[in-house]
């Protein structure tokens, strides 16, 4: 027999209603508020809606019109198709002019929305398109197709819209897109080895789809001793350059601004040539030139935007003329060169303009015009603007001071638009997957009202790719890709809380353990004691 | 007029079919050319993130770890605007030093590493786990400027290099924090989920740095690291003028190595390799390439280390002169040159006939207002609220 301090029965009875009483409250109470104020803050997602963002299956709808020319049908086609009177009369001199006239008459008589296309068929003996020029493409979003199913007797209006199907898809395929444009555009997330070596030099050579580009036009005078240079920057921009960025406002903001840098040397030694009597740098030594100038260009320290270079070297009176050869030892005409996803360099050789005896320092006035040609046709290939290859037969016009073609505008578009929907659809999915395995992450509000917003505006932009409607279709995948970017990379998103779960043991054992150890113990006693009642019980009615 | 739609792209057709002309033809040649020397290797632009995780005087061997690795990545064209330094920078000015303003990598004073273009980053208390972490994913808050980000894209190649005291599986940041490997993993995962690279070359050099690359788990990661786990990077040789080791072996002769690459070089990543061997390092150098795609052999150490840019020759251009045609200005009217003149700097006239401001009345805030409460309180509780009605 052991001695236990003996307590009368009420004081017993008060002990356990008090031992049950607390762990009542730790667990009802305790537990609960516990639980509650060591949960993280995390806002609701539309989990739903992302995970069906992984399975986003495209459409791209290109709205066509063909509009059939005076003598392509026969007289019973044409009462099938609605017919409205479009006459044009032209008087022309030369047979170059006469298609530019006709391609820009027709653009004014038709309205064409973003993302369309208008075909006109014309016959076969028309002598508008010369022999051997099957289609032309204008400026606009007009092509101009001399139609081979002339008169297919008997055949319904469907019969002969069937027959031009193959030649209508290679235009518009030139036109808007084709498979190669759309993988392209998605490269970063497909497979390699889908799209085509071309297709991906073009997706290295252009920048990727931003909300902001900055441009920055420098002219690097090397010899200020010699050569006082004036160039008319802000007018040549006004004039060349921002007509094409204005067409290309509903793609990018852009910035642009100019410098000039004395002293500024090319990190390369040319050699001199003297078959050529000038200094040449080869094609391979024009890797090394663009890292020394690099240093002293500067860029825009408030924003984060990609930064376009455009660099004019005026060479210094002892190295003048300076050209440029390529991997054939052949002079290069526009004497410039560029690198994908930075900008470029054009060399302008100013020796012609003063003789031997002149007095340094020359004023020399650089002609802008020569000068910006070759900008802008490198600004048009970094901003994605392809070199198309045209298929045989076909002559696209080239764009020329506009800057470029509609229907040059809306291939970016197309290819932005859906660049633009996988990347977004990309980083919500990745986002959505980063917060359910970080369980600990704080999701605000904010963050979930910016995925939200971009769940909207994508499925907004998928059904405007449907429907056809490109412009509308640009914005909203504009507004998902901000959206998403907003939240994906919202500062307060870093996963340094990372517990592995044996650190949290580590934390919670030392505080509740020995609070939790007197708690269970009295619990048990009174549930043996109670045991115990209960045999004695049934042992004294027994 | 018909409306025909076209649903989904359709299969492309092939231009290699076709009967070229002479012209077109040679331009698909120098096309072909062009792009033979673009796949060479994937990107467009490099980067480089050097990281100096220790602080204090002893610990100088790891700034010139740093500075060292910096001043090659300069040397072989990577510009700052891509090299993000995080550096605790306290040797240079530190009051032990006893020369100064530098840095030396070799004994006898031989190199100064720190020179007088080092653009610092992160320094002193900034260098966190937090910060590097911040750098790596992206989240960064919209203040930071430029040089602070790491504005890679899906064509870059970035180079990260490490040193400092580590553990199996962590990384002493700064004597107060440490990074462990798993969370360094998911950080370049996250990168990779942003395509914020394309590839990656991940340089440690701490005790037991092998530990650290253990758990990475994206596409395009190469690692080496100084040491395997259980073995301990040691340091290379100490100054006796200044008191404290120059610098770590492996970084040594890393260094040493890339001194002999030039831009140009063609060095392959397993001569990279073959960097201090165990003769030289006491410690056994390790690497890890399952997760690159391409044959590390192939791989030029100028593609991580370099800037080497890939660069076309412009062939189109636009023509622009059309002769009698002045150039028209977009826009509007054009703004007339109004004469600009500087600020006065020291505005004489103001200081000299000064008159008093007259500063604009405000009612007394707070403060004023319960000073006063208290002292009427104070007062009519000692004299007795019947001298109130001779208030008001």
């Amino acid at each position: 027999l052991s001695i236990r301090p003996v307590l009368s029965d009420p004081e017993k009875q008060r002990g356990r209603s008090a031992a049950v009483a607390i762990a009542a409250l730790v667990i009802a109470a305790g537990i609960p508020l516990w639980w509650k104020t060591t949960e993280t803050y995390r806002a609701w997602l539309p989990a739903a809606r992302i995970g069906e963002l992984e399975a986003l299956q495209l459409e791209l709808r290109v709205e066509v019109e063909v509009v059939f020319a005076r003598g392509t049908l026969s007289p019973e086609q044409q009462k099938k198709v609605p017919a409205s009177r479009i006459t044009y009369e032209s008087c022309c001199k030369s047979k170059s002019l006469c298609l530019v006239e006709a391609d820009h008459a027709l653009h004014t008589l038709t309205e064409t929305s973003c993302g369309s296309v208008v075909i006109y068929i014309i016959p076969e003996a028309s002598a508008l398109l010369p022999q051997d020029m099957r289609v032309y493409v204008g400026r606009s979003r007009t092509a101009l197709l001399r139609s081979q199913v002339a008169s297919v007797v008997g055949a319904g209006l469907p019969e002969v819209l069937a027959a031009l199907d193959p030649q209508m898809e290679q235009v518009l395929q030139t036109m808007s897109f084709n498979h190669q444009d759309v993988t392209a555009a998605l490269t970063d997330r497909l497979r390699p080895g889908l799209s085509t070596r071309d297709s991906l030099a073009d997706s290295m050579r252009a920048f990727k789809s931003s909300p902001g580009y900055e441009i920055t036009f420098s002219l690097l005078n090397p010899d200020p001793k010699h050569h006082q240079l004036h160039w008319d920057v802000e007018a040549a921009l006004d004039a060349y350059i921002y007509p094409l960025l204005h067409k290309m406002a509903p793609v990018a903001n852009f910035s642009v601004d100019s410098q000039i840098l004395y002293y500024a040397v090319l990190g390369v030694n040319p050699r001199y040539d003297a078959s050529a009597s000038a200094y040449t740098l080869s094609a391979d030594s024009l890797a090394h030139v663009i890292n020394p100038v690099e240093a002293r260009l500067g860029s825009n320290a408030a924003s984060s935007n990609p930064v376009l270079n455009f660099l004019l070297y005026v060479p210094d009176s002892l190295h003048s003329p300076l050209i440029i050869r390529n991997d054939q030892k052949q002079e290069v005409a526009s004497n410039a060169f560029h690198s994908p996803r930075w900008g470029g360099i054009m060399v302008y050789n100013v020796d012609g303009a003063y003789g031997n005896d002149t007095q340094f320092p020359v004023d020399i006035a650089i002609d802008m015009s020569r000068v910006m040609g070759v900008f802008l046709s490198q600004l048009r290939l970094m901003l994605g603007f392809q070199q198309t290859g045209a298929p045989p037969g076909f002559v696209l016009e080239a764009a020329g001071r506009e800057g470029v073609a509609e229907w040059e505008l809306d291939r970016l578009l197309w290819s932005r638009s859906v660049e633009n929907v996988a990347t977004a659809s990309a980083s919500i999915t990745s986002l959505a997957q980063l917060l359910d395995q970080i369980a600990n992450i704080v999701i605000n509000d904010n963050i979930a009202q910016q995925v939200a917003s971009a769940v909207t505006a994508l499925q907004a932009a998928v059904a405007e790719l449907e429907a056809g409607n490109l412009a509308l279709a640009l914005e909203h995948s504009r507004e998902a890709i901000s959206a998403s970017e907003r939240a994906f990379f919202d500062p307060s998103l870093l996963h340094l809380l990372y517990f592995p779960d044996d650190q949290k043991f580590a934390i919670y054992i030392p505080l509740f353990l020995p609070m939790c150890v007197p708690i269970l113990l009295s619990l048990l006693k009174i549930f043996r004691e109670v045991q115990q009642h209960r045999a004695e019980k049934r042992a004294k009615r027994d | 007029m018909t409306y025909v739609s076209l649903l989904s792209p359709v299969v492309c057709v092939c231009v290699s079919h076709f009967v070229l002309i002479g012209r077109t033809s040679a331009f698909l040649l120098l096309h072909q050319a062009r792009a033979e020397r673009f796949f060479r290797s994937d990107h467009t632009n490099n980067w480089a993130v050097l990281v100096c995780t220790s602080r204090f005087w002893f610990n100088y061997r790891h700034v010139a770890n740093t500075l060292s690795v910096y001043r090659s990545v300069k040397r072989l064209g990577i510009p700052d605007s891509h090299i993000v330094l995080m550096l605790a920078d306290d040797m240079a000015c530190n009051h032990r030093n006893p020369k100064p303003a530098t840095v030396f990598s070799h004994k006898n004073m031989e190199l100064n590493v720190y020179g007088d273009d080092v653009e610092v980053d992160y320094r002193g208390y900034e260098v966190t786990v937090e910060n590097f972490l911040r750098v790596l994913t992206g989240r960064l808050p919209p203040s930071t400027p430029r040089s602070k980000r790491l504005l890679s894209d899906d064509h870059s190649n970035i180079l990260i290099y490490l040193t400092g005291h580590g553990g199996n599986g962590f990384l002493k940041f700064q004597d107060s924090e440490e990074i462990s490997n798993v969370e360094l993993a998911d950080a370049f995962e996250q990168m990779w989920q942003k395509r914020r690279y394309n590839e990656l070359l991940f340089i440690i050099d701490t005790c037991q740095g092998a530990s650290m690359y253990e758990r990475f788990y994206s596409p395009n990661l190469m690692a080496l690291a100084s040491s395997q786990v259980g073995e301990d990077s040691l340091s290379h040789q100490p100054d006796l003028a200044i008191g404290v080791h120059l610098m770590d072996r492996y970084t040594f002769y890393l260094l040493e190595f890339l001194e002999d690459i030039h831009p140009a070089s063609q060095a392959n990543m397993n001569d990279l390799f073959k960097v201090c061997p165990k003769s030289q390092c006491v410690s056994t150098p390790g690497h890890r390439t399952d997760l690159f795609q391409r044959d590390p052999g192939s791989v030029l150490i100028t593609d991580f280390f370099g800037s080497v840019r890939k660069v076309e020759i412009t062939m189109e251009t636009i023509n622009l002169t059309v002769p009698g045609i002045p150039l028209e200005r977009f826009g509007g009217e054009p703004h007339t040159e109004t004469a600009l003149a500087y600020v006065d700097q020291l505005p004489v006239a103001q200081i000299i006939h000064q008159k008093p401001k007259q500063k604009d009345w405000h009612p007394p805030d707070g403060f004023i207002l319960g000073l006063w409460t208290l002292i009427l309180l104070v007062f009519f509780r000692t004299y007795g609220i019947k001298h109130l009605k001779h208030i008001f």
